[in-house]
């Protein structure tokens, strides 16, 4: 068994992580034609597994790679307990997004968490429902509510064009990811003020349950080495 | 590894004991429409509960507890008064690194009486202090209408009333509020901006400033909170000696007659507490009088703030000393709100409780 290495399989992520590894004397590149998913590695004894970013978090657990490259918004979305799973080797400095809270920017009297239990608890009173909040990061959304003491919302699944859903009236309010805000300014949306869930940005994890022996651990120790070299 | 078959066992013999004490065995379906027990408990029951996936009846879960179910086949058939007792799977996840189980039995016994609430009350806990007496437990009991009814006695405004009942089982949250309604904490700067850039320019002026109106909370919500904040800014805090009054009852840890006798002497200054006091002392009396030694009894006054369930009275547990390892082995409490809102204009108040018959199974193996 070699080392396994789990990177996302296209577009400027893996780009950008070809480019972070190469900046640290480790060549990657995809052999063969553009459309075959395999990988080579130059200078370092370990095998290159091509996956899509959102896979990465499950192969992590799963063991079935010892180090994989994905964003820290979906390790931390995806693996329960994600700290005894896996371990942060390094963050990479790139893919950069906030997960953050969003409301409509005519809400003038919502600038808080407190406003938004508050707004929540009134619009349960008048329509009859929940405060909807459209995402697709269910478990980081609701951990964050939680513990800010937000009550009366609901979350609503959203794997996609989230900023829409308050124009298509079936969300209140949303929580995404976002970068610069653009899209969050163009459909009339606001970030809320203390609704910053989580910084994040492409990171290098090990798996804590995946097979260390065999030398594996000595190659990690060697490649650690070279890469804060 | 204790095996499901000695588990069943355990559970029958406490079944048949709630049996045999008058009240009628009762089941409820495994799968429980979602949209009930979201409306109910909110998000975090997502993240306790299992959820499933039926085209044709939407979102299930796996029952999380009996109560609700029982609350609604009573309300649809049953008569007055009724006592009914269940044994079956509840289903929660847990955290990954918990160890507790997933999936496991509860017996449970539910009481719904109109005419003495307080003997009601008595009559739960010693049935379940009964069945329970050879494990040697640790009870607890507390009272949330106490804390309510602190609540109420403020000298403030309705909607802070309201804010502070709201959040009466989420500790955290009901400080951050107490702090901010007593002037501890300073109103925060965006609040404050807002409120002057309002009585400047008038709220319609602002809220068009802020953007297009999206979604279905409206222009009229926000104007509607914009006056609630204007006029929230104009109240006086809630005095510091009302706000220590609170501390105290929040923070009392007694046995039930002590406790009781401090909240008595509250009731001078505060008379609006004086019915739950009154209900506590009637509580008291008809525990007494169904043997329990009330002496003994410890009561805490934040007792119960923190599950999950929608206990607005009386409320109880029963721990094993010395194995904090161990979730408590019964919990029950009084649920009167509850049968109010699945009830869509009835109410008949409740009081029930569960027991973990795997947990009163391993302890009693301890003990032989």
């Amino acid at each position: 068994m070699t080392l396994k290495l789990g990177v996302p399989s296209k577009g400027r992520l893996m780009e950008k992580t070809f480019d972070w590894f190469a900046d640290r004397g480790i060549d990657m590149r995809r052999s063969g034609s553009d459309r075959e998913y395999a990988a080579q590695v130059d200078g370092a004894d370990v095998d290159l597994v091509l996956l899509s970013a959102g896979e990465i978090p499950r192969e992590l657990q799963a063991g079935r790679i010892h180090l994989g490259v994905t964003g820290s918004d979906l390790v931390r979305e995806r693996i329960p307990a994600w700290q005894d799973v896996v371990r942060e080797l390094q963050p990479m400095g790139f893919g950069f997004a906030d997960l953050i809270i969003a409301v409509p920017a005519f809400w003038v009297d919502v600038n808080s968490l407190d406003d938004l239990d508050a707004a929540a608890a009134d619009f349960r009173r008048r329509h009859g429902h929940r405060l909807r909040i459209a995402t697709k990061y269910h478990r980081l959304v609701r951990e964050f509510l939680r513990d800010a003491g937000v009550a009366d919302y609901q979350l609503v699944d959203s794997q996609g064009a989230t900023e829409g859903t308050v124009k298509n009236l079936t969300a209140e309010a949303v929580a995404d990811i976002t970068s610069t805000g653009e899209t969050l300014r163009a459909n009339h949306l606001k970030i809320l003020p203390g609704g910053l869930i989580h910084r994040s940005q492409a990171v290098l994890f090990k798996s804590r349950t995946a097979d260390w022996s065999n030398g594996n651990k000595e190659i990690l120790e060697e490649l650690t080495e070279r890469l804060h070299g | 590894m204790t095996d499901k078959i000695t588990v069943r066992a355990e559970a029958e013999r406490l079944f048949a004991f709630f049996k045999a004490s008058g009240a009628m065995a009762i089941d409820a379906d495994l799968l429980q429409p979602a949209d009930t027990l979201l409306d109910l408990y909110g998000e975090d029951i997502r993240a306790r509960a299992y959820v499933t996936q039926d085209p044709n009846r939407g979102e299930m879960m796996l029952r999380p507890d009996f109560t609700v179910p029982v609350v609604q086949t009573h309300m649809e058939h049953g008569g007055e008064p009724a006592r009914y007792t269940y044994l079956g799977e509840v289903f929660r996840k847990q955290q990954a690194d918990s160890g507790r189980a997933t999936e496991y039995l509860q017996v449970g016994y539910e009481l719904f009486d109109r005419e003495d609430p307080e003997r009601a009350d008595a009559e739960v806990f010693s049935l379940f202090n009964e069945v329970l007496s050879p494990l040697g437990l640790r009870p607890a009991t507390g009272d949330i209408g106490i804390l309510k009814a602190a609540v109420e006695t403020l000298t403030t405004t309705d909607r802070r009333k309201g804010a502070l009942m709201r959040h009466i089982w989420r500790p955290r949250r009901f400080r951050a509020l107490l702090d901010r309604f007593t002037g501890r904490d300073d109103m925060d700067a965006a609040r404050k901006a807002l409120l002057d850039r309002v009585a400047k320019d008038g709220a319609g002026t602002v809220v068009n400033a802020g953007g297009p109106e999206i979604g279905l909370r409206s222009r009229e919500d926000v104007l509607a909170r914009l006056a609630h904040l204007q006029a929230d800014a104009a109240e006086p805090p809630i005095s510091r000696s009302e706000a220590e009054v609170l501390d105290v009852i929040l923070s009392l840890r007694e046995t039930l007659p002590n406790a009781h006798q401090h909240l008595r002497d509250i009731t001078v200054d505060l008379p609006g507490m004086a019915a739950s006091v009154d209900r506590m002392a009637r509580r008291m009396d008809a525990l007494a009088a169904a043997g329990i030694t009330v002496e003994d009894l410890p009561f805490e006054a934040s007792f119960g703030r923190t599950t999950l369930e929608y206990y607005d009275g009386f409320v109880f547990g029963f721990v094993a000393e010395g194995r904090p390892d161990l979730p408590p082995v019964a919990t029950g409490g009084r649920y009167d709100a509850l049968t109010r809102v699945l009830g869509r204009g009835q109410e008949i108040p409740a009081v029930g409780g569960v027991i973990r018959p795997e947990l009163v199974q391993q302890l009693r193996e301890g003990l032989a």
